[in-house]
Parts: structure tokens; sequence; C-alpha cells
């Protein structure tokens, strides 16, 4: 297929797999942060690990923006979903994330909420045209890409004077994530999670481009090489990491040229700044609070923010004692270190977020690569 | 001439095919059902054994092993390009008793129908399972019908059972596949899931892709004739082909190894799934069968898929392996290998 096959060829991705073979120092191990969902599928999906040396070690990051929102939040939207009459809207992820008490808004759902899932922050705008007697709210989740969709609902909303359309905003940011991980006592003092470098966010680095990310090359010597979600381009990646750091070098790279500018997409920054502003503080799963990390809707469009027009009370619901979604979010822990991975939480019934969305590394790890540790007596078949 | 008043004997009157729709009294043992059952059921699916018209169709049997199949179907929507719930219908259990390696002999079909459920729609719907069964030579011999309140269905549900005779000779079963057979499938995976999806109203992309939707009869005689020694057939519907080899490496407690470059996917399908975050491995076929067989008798059973019309873009996918974990693993075509797990959740509700 155009524009895909050339990216996941594997001829190309042999011969990359040699050059990073001779470049990389057997002498010494490197270690990478992925930190998007995108690349941790990918990485899972190709099998790219088998294309690497056994130094080369890749560690997965919270880019997986289901697994990084907290409980509380999840249990929010199950509450908003089960008041009579009111329409959620969510991306399908979202359903399965389990909450208090084993709910989530699938079981909602399959006990009498209008739980819908959609592809868009447009389709549950459609769907509040459609429905204008009753109250439709959309859980907007996700990163930077997803930011200027939800904006764009918002003053469309707005435009067309839309009464029932509200938004239940859990916009989280980039940036404040890398850097609250480089500032971690694990990272920083303990040296508990050895990081010599980081694969930057694809789709992300489009809307915000490459600049915001020169601080972390500058202030903590780390190597960024912002890369596409393609097996080619992650393969690529891997290697300017591997020469940055042979030639002492920290710099932010650009492999995503064919979509990144260093500027990113100004139109979508400015559309972003004129709905959303700042919070001050925001919970992560894995990472706690997270200052400045996350956005909120603006007090000019209050009209549309679900937390204003349902008092959405602030929860901070902490997570299942035996799951280790929290570390292996912040790269201190494996999928596979987690007690019970593979055991008591599958995707059938996953106990953390990481084993829900696909991109979760946990979820990734079990689809795809559980194999590898079929000779440890801890993975459970279904 | 008809005298004024009197009614002509066994007269009923004509259905309104156009305009009308289903009304609970079509359900309900009077006039009505009887009516609908003459002038739409027994019409469309004509054949003796209906004829008879009693509760149940009595035929005669031969001795042998027999198979027997029910198949429910829920799909929406119910008309979709290549085919609809109908010819769906007739279909999936023709190629459920098709996978034991058996020649389908008769059909029965249950019709659930919603209050208001257009007449003209019902009809397009049975005369499309009249065609299938006529063409799949395997005659809708009995049958029941339901109507519930409007709100309580989705239009039309419809289960149909099968009955089917194994050749003398033939064991194929799910729990045969032994380490170094090879795996074929008999052509381009996920063309009915992406057909079925492209239809839905929250997903609205354009596609030229039709469903698969077939009966797989005729194709499995043909090789079973070339390869009497075939271990495993299975049509790989809901879950898509990752299901159907996870089920069957579990009943034969044997590991697999597929190879991604040898699978068989329509460009359209690949765009599609790339689009929606699919995986054409877990999309729904229904015209479509893998089959398991001894190595050497691969490349016989490939030539004899290939020459029928129903298998000519058959290909060797991949080949068992022994492994107690029951994995099945495929090598990726950018070099690595991955698990093929099962589904997990749901992907694509109501695909068939």
């Amino acid at each position: 297929m155009k524009y895909i096959d050339e990216f996941r060829a594997g001829g190309l991705a042999r011969q990359i797999a040699a050059k990073i073979a001779s470049e990389a120092d057997p002498l010494r191990h490197y270690h990478f942060m992925e930190f998007c969902g995108g690349h941790t599928h990918a990485i899972s999906r190709f099998g790219i690990v088998d294309l690497l040396p056994a130094n080369v070690h890749m560690i997965h990051g919270p880019g997986c923006p289901v697994c990084v929102l907290p409980i509380g939040r999840v249990q929010n939207a199950i509450q908003l979903a089960q008041i009579p009459g009111l329409i959620l809207c969510s991306y399908g992820d979202m359903l399965r994330i389990p909450a208090s008490n084993g709910m989530s808004l699938l079981k909602a759902k399959a006990q009498g909420a209008d739980v819908r899932m959609v592809y868009s922050s447009a389709d549950a705008l459609k769907i509040a045209q459609e429905n204008p007697q009753r109250p439709v709210v959309f859980f907007a989740i996700g990163f930077e890409t997803t930011t200027p969709p939800t904006a764009i609902a918002i003053q469309q909303a707005q435009a067309l004077g839309l009464k029932n359309f509200t938004v239940f905003c859990n916009h989280v940011l980039t940036p404040s994530a890398i850097s609250h991980i480089l500032q971690s006592p694990e990272v920083r003092t303990f040296g508990l999670v050895p990081l010599d470098g980081f694969i930057g966010p694809a789709h992300v680095s489009v809307v915000i481009g490459s600049q915001p990310y020169e601080y972390f090359a500058e202030e903590f010597q780390k190597p960024v090489v912002i890369a596409g979600f393609e097996p080619l381009d992650v393969m690529q990646a891997i290697l300017m990491l591997i020469q940055q750091i042979n030639t002492g070098r920290a710099k932010v790279e650009n492999e995503f040229t064919r979509a990144v500018l260093p500027a990113g997409n100004i139109k979508a920054q400015a559309l972003v700044a004129e709905v959303f502003e700042l919070r001050r503080t925001f919970e992560w799963r894995g990472l706690g609070w997270v200052p400045y990390s996350a956005l909120k809707i603006k007090s000019r469009y209050a009209a549309f923010d679900a937390e204003q027009r349902f008092s959405i009370p602030a929860l901070s619901i902490a997570d299942n004692k035996a799951c280790e979604c929290g570390a292996i979010l912040r790269g201190v822990k494996r999928p596979q270190d987690c007690k019970i991975f593979g055991t008591v939480c599958t995707p059938e019934n996953p106990v953390g977020s990481c084993m829900v969305s696909a991109e979760g590394a946990c979820a990734a790890h079990y689809r795809y690569g559980r194999f590898r540790e079929r000779n440890n007596a801890v993975i459970k078949e279904n | 001439m008809v005298q004024k008043g009197i009614v002509k004997p066994g007269y009923s009157r004509v259905l309104d095919l156009k305009k009308g729709c289903i009304e609970m009294a079509h359900g309900s043992g009077g006039r009505a059902m009887a009516q609908l059952i003459q002038q739409l059921f027994v019409t469309a699916f004509d054949n003796e054994f209906l004829r008879q018209m009693n509760d149940q169709a009595c035929f005669p049997s031969s001795s042998g092993r027999m198979v027997m199949s029910t198949d429910c179907h829920v799909v929406t929507p119910l008309f979709f390009p290549g085919g609809d719930i109908g010819s769906l219908a007739v279909h999936g259990t023709i190629n459920d008793i098709a996978m034991a390696g058996a020649k389908p002999c008769y059909l029965a079909a249950g019709f659930i129908l919603e209050e208001g459920f257009p007449l003209a729609d019902l009809k397009r719907i049975v005369d499309s399972m009249a065609q299938a069964a006529r063409a799949a030579q395997v005659p809708i011999i009995t049958g029941d019908t339901k109507v519930v309140e409007k709100g309580s269905g989705d239009g039309v549900f419809i289960t149909t059972t099968g009955v089917g005779m194994v050749p003398e000779g033939i064991h194929i079963s799910a729990e045969n596949a032994r380490p170094g057979d090879k795996i074929l499938v008999s052509g381009t995976l996920g063309d009915h899931g992406v057909a079925v999806m492209a239809q839905r109203e929250n997903l609205s992309f354009e596609t030229s892709i039709e469903s698969d939707t077939a009966a797989l009869h005729e194709l499995v005689a043909h090789m079973i004739a070339a390869t009497p020694g075939i271990h495993v057939l299975r049509d790989p519907t809901r879950g898509g082909i990752a299901a159907a080899l996870n089920e069957i490496a579990q009943q034969s407690s044997v590991g697999m190894m597929i190879h991604e470059s040898s699978l068989p996917i329509q460009e359209q399908v690949q765009a599609a799934c790339e689009f929606l975050g699919l995986d054409p491995l877990y999309i729904a076929n229904e015209g479509k069968l893998i089959a398991i067989c001894p190595a050497q008798d691969a490349e016989n059973l490939l030539r004899a898929m290939r020459a029928h019309p129903l298998g000519k873009n058959a290909a060797i996918i991949g080949e068992i392996i022994e492994d107690s974990h029951c994995f099945v693993q495929m090598q990726t075509g950018f070099g690595g290998t991955r698990v093929v797990d099962w589904l997990s959740g749901e992907q694509l509700p109501r695909i068939c």
C-alpha cells in the first residue's frame, strides 16, 4: 500500500538493523524511552526488538492518553453517564477502563447508561445536534494531537448555539510529562531508570513542533529524536540516538521531517490557545500531580465546560495495590515485572489502564510480545 | 363469477409488499401469520418438504455420520455491498456444516421480526435467502416466525440450522492439527468486515470492497477430492483469522507460525484498517476458510483450491509448530516476530 509499505519494508529494516549493530558500542548499554504509546505499539506489533542488539533497550514511556488518566477522572465520567437522559460520547478505548468497584463506562452502558463510542469530536457534536433535548457530554482525552479537534468542536457548538453540548476536558501536555520523568528522583537522583535518550512523539510533534524538546536536550543532556509511527521510522530514530550518544551530542533531531516542522502547526496552536488555558496542576496515573501539565476550558467558553455545568467533583482514587501501572508508566518497571500481569490482569479483565489501550505497555506486551517469556511460569494462558 | 360476500375457498388477501409492514398480528398465529408464511416464505423457499406444511419437515436419510449446526445472524446494516442478512444466514450455516467436510443437505430458518419492519425489506431478504439456498442446492425445509414489539428488536434477526452428511473416511476436526502441518487460507482476508463497516453511519468512508459472503461447500468438496487427508477446516468469521487460528491451536494443543508477507489482504482492506486502527487479522470473513494439512499434501491442496473460483487467491500462510503454550506467532514482514493473540473485547459489534 502506497505511503505505508515504504515504511515497513523488511529489506530496509535489515539494512538499518545491520547499521545499528555495527555502530552500537558493545562495551556499553543504551536505554531509550519511547514516550508515545504509538511507538510502543509499533515496536511490539512489528517485533522491532528482534532487530536490535541485546545492549539496546527500549523503555516504554507514559505517552498513552488512556493509560495516564487517573481513576478519579474515569469515575467522574461514569457518574456523568449515569445521569438520566445524558449521552456521554467517548473514544472507544476509554470504555473499558476499570474504575472503582470494577465499574467501567462499558458496564455502565450495559446497565442502561447512554454511552456512545465516537471516532472524533465532530461525531459527538453531531449527536448533540440530533438530540437537542438531551445533554451530550464529550469525554475529551488525549495529548496535543486530539486537543485542536476538541477546540473546534467547542467553537462550532458556540457558532451553532448548541445549549446541550459540553466537554469534559482531560487534555494533557507532553513536555510537562517528559520533564516530570527527567526530574523524578528515580531518574535524576537514584539512577533507577537509566535513560540515555528519547524517541520523541510523532503526531504530537506535528502540532507542537520540535522546538519544545530543546529544553530537555539542553538541560538534561538527553538526545531527542522525533520519529514517525512506522517501524522504519523507529529503527532510524534508534540509529540516530546511538549516533548522537557515540559522538557525545544531545540534540533534538527530527526523523519525521515529512510531517513535523520546528514550529509545528501554528494554526492548531492558536486554536488551542483560544479555547483552553493551563491548569495549575493535574493528576496523572503513575506520575502523580504534575504542575501545569493539562488544559482546561477558558472561562469565555464556560458554557461548554462539563466540569462547571455538572459541578464535577475532584476525586482522587488510589490504584489497585497489586497493579504496577504507575511504575510502568514511569519506566521503573516492565509489564512482565508486575505480579498480576497475564494472570489476574489480562486484556479481558484489565486491572490497570496499561492493559486496556492497545497503546498501553502491558496490552502491547501481552498481545504481541509475551511469547518471549514463555518459559516464565507467571504467564498464564487464555 | 364469485358471489358478493362469499369468500373464494383458499383465498387470502394479498400482502402489501410495497408499503406494508410487520404488525404484531403477523406473529399471533392467526390468519395474518398464515398469510405472511404462505405468500412470502413458502412462495420464496418453495420445495417439496416445505409444501408438507407441517410443524416439522420429514426427509429421508441415509446411514452414516451426520453433522448439525446452527447460526444466529444480527448484522447491522441489514444490506451491505456484496450481500445482506439473508444470504449471510444461508451461507453461514452451510459453511459451518462444510467445515466438517460434510455435504450440507437441509436448512431450517427462524425469523425474529420487529413490529413496523417494512415488508418490502423482508421480501428482499427472503428472496436473497431463497436465491442463496437454491444456488447452493440446499433447500430451506422448515422454519418459524416470531414478531416482537417495536423497540424490542432491530428489524430482523435470522437463525438458520443445517444438517449435513459426512462422506465415508473423512475425519476433519480442529483437534487434528499436527506439528509440521501447513496452514492455508482460501483467499483475501477481512473483506466482509470492512464492507459492513463502511456502511455504518458513524464510519463514513468510501470503498468499493464487497462482502465475500459465499457458500464454501463446493470448494470443500473439491478440496477433499484432491486431498482426502485434510486435518482441519474452519471458516474465520467473527474475530477473523486470529480467533480461528487460536481456537485450533488450543484444540490441537499446538503452536503456529504464520508469515505476514504470505497473507492475502486486499489493498483497500489494508487501507481501511490502517485508517481505523484495526488489524485485518481480526476482521470477519464470510466466504473464506482455513485449511490445515500434512506438509506433503500442501502444494496439491493449494493447486486444487486455486482451481476453484472461491479459492483463486488461496495461499500457504504458515505451519504448525510444537508449543505447549499454544501461541500463534507471526513473522512480521518487517523481520520481527510477535504473537497473534485472541481478540480481546469487541473490535466491531454486529458484524454477522
